[in-house]
Parts: structure tokens; C-alpha cells; sequence
């Protein structure tokens, strides 16, 4: 695990200028072009992908720059779509009234868990903060404790376990096994109206920049230096006078709050939120999403979360049954050959690239042997 | 800095690892602006004093007090707060941080949170001095992993300065380093030592002889005795304990090697 090289940022030639203008064309494409281009089911499942490619960036800081594989982030992106999910059925059902599937079981009186997410102020910001006090406090009990590694890992996934259990045991109060589904209006705006999906892909698209601006805020602050010296050598960093606990804490909170808000953004544009969708294999596959991607760089967290899930989404409708199986195959097949996933292929090509500028001059003498400089 | 007020109080301190004692009743005084070497031979419990004092292991018995605060109950980052720094044996800095990158990680430790997560966008004044003050300004923006051994244990001192801790504990500083690195980090010393107290590590005579004012002989968990490195080693118990047996360790390590 210490032998993780503190990584730099993907295209570390970059000047500034270039990756303000990447930055902005790859904004322009994803707010301009592909709303002009997409069909609205197209557009909608591009939405989707966006929203796993915050998760991703999320999980990118905890495990990439932080060294904590959480394999339990579907607990807090449940927390935030289930906020976000019981707020726009509460809205649907008008005051007074009860979401569909409460009257369907039977339930009679709102249960009292419900009645805060009847504020919007509430919904939309518990999205978000629930998620982060409850990672922040989960933080407080374990890194205290100095639980670490497979560990830790474990830990997060067992909580996930125990959430969709649970979800899936109160009917009455979460939809049971159907979740809360047929979501069809986001704070009063028809859902079906395709001026309003576009609208809706378009506030993902921005919150999928902020998120990325802020994570490269993070990790480029004297913050970020820390959170990596902890993840390489967290007992170095304690003599250093920092506590790794705290420093733990904020990374994993602040990816509890980015799943959150994802689930938050997922539920309008699919409709829907399911125990099935926050469990233990969706939270697997979003560690997977990262690790193809590349962790340790935000950018090949977001290429692996969307390109992972438009394969997904291609490769399931040619071959119903086969994407897990190529999932598995890619999962191998990267971490084989491209331990640092589609970003790290990135980095070598372009280590490769700038030897190869540098042997020229070496090639021209002939009496001296090429040096190799890899 | 001449030597005043008592800073660092050790007082029967007692630790031991499944009963076994590494250190028992020791009482140490260290004075303010002490330049304090710390001998005796392998396993004499040397490392583990110091380890007791910042935190890292429990003593089972005794007391530590410094600058009249208790550090028994403080963990370790908070030691390092209220101005404790140590190194260890092996020289840990991040390797694939620049050397500047190092020393701004260790001088940032007090920024509150907000000021943290701004980006650096400069150099502090305080890291330019301590790249001065270890002799390392030319390797400013190389990554540490490049550096000799003996810049690395620099770095590692260097780390320790841009804290500006009160007292600073060094564990062997110039193990494996040539003749030249070693004066080099003697001298290091005792610039240090004009406004700071140390305690220092060492194994090698010949360094301490040329660099210490008091040595502390521990042996077996004990401390045999006190005073400047002529009367220490002109102490027949040392002799027997420490110089003897220390040359047919060394003996011993060349038969075993």
C-alpha cells in the first residue's frame, strides 16, 4: 500500500491555460452539444452517468488521494436519493396526502421520519448533509480507532449491507424492495416535458463541474498534501503534528456529501430509487468505475464512471446477460495491464511521448548510445 | 542559548512490553538550551525513551513533564503541538515530494482548516531559512527521493526546524553517513543548539566526543550515569558496559555479516 506514488495530476505538462480551455470545451460539449444532439432517453441516461461520475470523484478522494477504499458509498448515495426521492413524492402526493405506495400498504398516518422532508430546504440540503455527518461520524468511531485497510473496507460494506436490509425491510416507510419509484416532477416541473429533462441533465452537468472544481481545490491545497502524506505514511504525518483522524474525517465526509448530492440528482433524472441500486454490488461497481478510470486522478474518475456505464448500458442492450461478465474481464484485464486504469494510460504515453522528443537530439550523434529514460 | 530553565522532567519513568522493562526508573532533566547525547549499547532502551516522550508507546509507570505540562495523557500529534519534535532512525520523508513540498507539509501543521485548503502558492519565508540553515537550497524542487541518505536525515532535521519546537529529540542523525555528512550534521547541531534544546541518539564515540557538552549513558533500561564525555567515559562502569561491549558488538556484527 506505501508504495503508491503520490500521483500527479493527469497531465501534469499542462499548462493552466490548457486545462482551463479543456475544462471549458468539455463543459461546452456536455451543456451545449449534447443536449442539441441526444434524444431525451439518450440525454437522460448521460445524466445518469454524470451523476456516478460524482460518486466517482468522491470515492477518488477517499480512496485515491485518501487510501480509504470505501466500499460502501452506495449507503451514502442512497441517503442522499432516498432524501431527495421521499421529498419530490411527499411534493407529488400535494399536502396532506400520502405517496402512492404508503396507501398501497396500508400505512394511514405519514410516519414521522417523512414529515421534515416535506421542506424543500430540508430535503435538498439533508441530501447532502446526512450523508456527511453520518460518514463524519462513522469517521470519528473507526479512524479514531486506527482502523484501516481491507478493515476499513469491510466495515463500509457491511453498513451498506445493513442499510439495504433495512430499506428493504420497512415497506411502510421506504417502498420495501420497489423503492420509491415513478417520480415523475422535480420541485413543480414536470418530469415528462423534455424542456425540463434537458433543464435537469443541464443542473447535473454544472454540478458535476462544481464537484470536479472543488475536488481539484481539495487536492491541490496544502489539505490535498496532507490527506496523501496520511494515505502513504499516516504515523509520519501524526509527528508531523496533524491529526490523521481529523484529516480523515474531512475526505470522507466530503465523499459522503458527493454521493449524496449524486443520489439527489439521480433520482429526478431516472425516476426512481431502489435497495437494489444502493446495496453492496452497486457499490462495488463504483470502486470498479474508479479503479479503470484511475484513481488518484479526479478526470480518470469521471472517464471511468461514465465510460463504464455507457459500455454498460451499449453492451446490456446487444447482450442482456453479458455485461457482468465483461465487466469482470475489464475489471481484470485493466488491473493487469493498466494498474493505474485509462488515466495511467494517459501518463504513460505521455511519459513516452516527451523521452521520445528528448531522444532526437541523441539520435543525431551517432557515436553516443540513446539513453533510455524511462 | 545558554542553558536554563528545566524543560523536559522524567521522573521514574518505567516501560515495559510484556513485562520485559525497557526502560525503569528513569529521571532525566534536560535544561533549556541543552545540546544532550543519549548513549549506551544496542537495546539499552535509547529509542524507546524517546518514543515515551512523544507518545508512541505507553510507559506503565512514572511521569514526563515538559515545560511544566504532562504529556503522558496527550497523544502524539498533540505533543508535536505544544513543541516536541523528534526523527527517527530511518529518515521518512516523502519521497516523492519535492524538498520544498516536504518542508512546507511539516511547516503547515498549524494553519487553521480554511487556511489549509487554499493552495500554496508561494514559498514561506520560514521554508526558505530552513532550506538554508540544512544546506539544501540547490535541491529546492527535486523530489526528496533523489537526495543522499545523509540529505535525507538533513531534510528530516530541517522538517523538524520549520516547526520551531522547543525541543527537539534526534534518533541516531548520522547513522550511515560519511566523515564529511557527519561533521556537516555536528555542526548542524550545534548551530541548532544556539536557540533550541536537544536531545540527541548517537552511537558513534567519536561523534559525540567531538560535538557533545553532557552525555546520559543508559544501559538496560537504566540510566547508569550523567555528566560531560570525559568523566562518562573515564567511569569504569561505562567502560565495562558501554565501551567494551560495544567494541565486541561490533566484533560480533562482523562475524555475524
Amino acid at each position: 500500500m506505501t508504495s503508491i506514488s503520490l500521483p500527479k495530476i493527469l497531465g501534469g505538462g499542462l499548462t493552466p491555460w490548457k486545462r482551463r480551455a479543456i475544462f471549458l470545451a468539455v463543459g461546452f460539449v456536455l451543456v451545449v452539444v449534447m443536449p442539441a444532439s441526444l434524444s431525451g432517453f439518450r440525454l437522460a441516461l448521460l445524466g445518469k452517468y454524470l451523476c456516478f461520475a460524482i460518486i466517482a470523484i468522491g470515492i477518488d478522494l477517499a480512496w485515491g488521494y485518501g487510501g480509504m477504499l470505501t466500499i460502501g458509498q452506495g449507503l451514502f448515495f442512497g441517503l442522499g436519493g432516498y432524501s431527495m426521492g421521499m421529498f419530490l413524492k411527499l411534493q407529488e402526493a400535494g399536502p396532506g396526502n400520502l405517496p402512492d405506495f404508503m396507501v398501497w400498504s396500508g400505512v394511514e398516518t405519514l410516519p414521522g421520519l417523512w414529515k421534515p422532508f416535506a421542506s424543500p430546504v430540508f430535503a435538498l440540503a439533508g441530501a447532502v448533509l446526512i450523508p456527511m455527518v453520518v460518514a463524519a461520524a462513522l469517521g470519528a468511531l473507526i479512524f479514531r480507532r486506527r482502523v484501516r485497510g481491507a478493515y476499513f473496507a469491510i466495515l463500509t460494506q457491511a453498513l451498506t449491507l445493513a442499510f439495504a436490509i433495512l430499506l428493504v425491510g420497512q415497506q411502510g416507510i421506504t417502498g420495501g424492495t420497489n423503492g420509491l419509484t415513478n417520480v415523475t416532477t422535480f420541485v413543480g416541473y414536470d418530469l415528462n416535458d423534455p424542456v425540463n429533462q434537458r433543464s435537469l441533465y443541464v443542473l447535473i452537468a454544472v454540478c458535476l463541474g462544481l464537484v470536479y472544481l472543488l475536488g481539484r481545490q481539495i487536492v491541490q491545497s496544502r489539505y490535498g498534501r496532507v490527506l496523501m502524506a496520511v494515505r502513504d505514511r499516516e504515523d509520519r504525518v501524526r509527528f508531523l503534528g496533524y491529526n490523521p483522524t481529523t484529516i480523515k474525517i474531512i475526505a470522507f465526509s466530503i465523499s459522503a456529501g458527493m454521493a449524496g448530492l449524486a443520489g439527489a440528482l439521480f433520482v429526478p433524472i431516472v425516476g426512481i430509487i431502489s435497495p437494489a441500486m444502493v446495496g453492496i454490488v452497486p457499490s462495488i461497481e463504483m470502486v470498479i468505475w474508479v479503479a479503470l478510470g484511475g484513481r488518484g486522478t479526479l478526470i480518470g474518475a469521471v472517464i471511468g464512471a461514465v465510460l463504464v456505464n455507457y459500455a454498460k448500458t451499449t453492451l446490456s442492450e446487444a447482450y442482456p446477460s453479458g455485461w457482468l461478465y465483461f465487466q469482470g474481464l475489464l475489471f481484470v484485464v485493466v488491473m493487469a495491464f493498466a494498474p493505474r486504469g485509462i488515466a495511467g494510460l494517459w501518463r504513460m504515453y505521455n511519459e513516452r511521448f516527451r523521452s521520445k522528443k528528448a531522444v532526437p537530439s541523441s539520435e543525431q550523434m551517432h557515436q553516443q548510445p540513446a539513453e533510455v529514460t524511462t | 542559548m545558554s542553558e536554563g530553565q528545566l524543560l523536559l522532567e522524567i521522573r521514574d519513568l518505567e516501560v515495559s512490553f510484556d513485562g520485559f522493562k525497557a526502560n525503569s526508573e528513569v529521571n532525566l532533566d534536560v535544561l533549556e538550551g541543552e545540546l544532550r547525547f543519549l548513549i549506551g549499547p544496542n537495546g539499552a532502551g535509547k529509542t524507546t525513551l524517546i518514543d515515551a516522550i512523544t507518545g508512541l508507546v505507553k510507559p506503565s509507570k512514572g511521569t514526563i513533564t515538559f515545560d511544566t505540562r504532562d504529556l503522558l495523557q496527550r497523544r502524539e500529534f498533540e505533543i508535536v503541538r505544544l513543541g516536541v519534535g523528534r526523527t527517527f532512525q530511518k529518515a521518512n520523508v516523502f519521497e516523492e515530494l519535492t524538498v520544498v513540498e516536504n518542508l512546507d507539509l511539516a511547516a503547515s501543521f498549524r494553519l487553521t482548516l480554511p487556511r489549509l485548503f487554499r493552495r500554496r502558492r508561494s514559498v514561506l519565508p520560514e521554508v526558505m531559512e530552513t532550506l538554508d540553515i540544512v544546506g539544501l537550497p540547490a535541491y529546492a524542487d527535486r523530489p526528496a527521493g533523489v537526495l543522499s541518505h545523509g540529505q535525507k536525515q538533513w531534510l528530516e532535521i530541517g522538517m523538524l526546524l520549520v516547526q520551531n519546537p522547543m525541543l527537539l529529540l534526534l534518533d541516531e542523525p548520522v547513522a550511515g553517513m560519511s566523515k564529511s555528512e557527519r561533521t556537516k550534521t555536528g555542526e548542524l547541531l550545534q548551530f541548532i543548539a544556539q536557540t533550541k534544546t536537544l536531545m540527541v541518539i548517537e552511537h558513534d564515540m567519536d561523534f559525540v566526543r567531538r560535538f557533545s557538552k553532557k552525555v546520559t549513558v543508559l544501559c538496560e533500561g537504566r540510566i547508569l550515569c550523567e555528566g560531560p564525555i570525559e568523566e562518562v567515559q573515564a567511569n569504569p562502569m561505562v567502560q565495562e558496559v558501554y565501551l567494551g561491549r560495544a567494541h565486541d558488538r561490533r566484533s560480533q556484527e562482523e562475524v555475524t555479516a
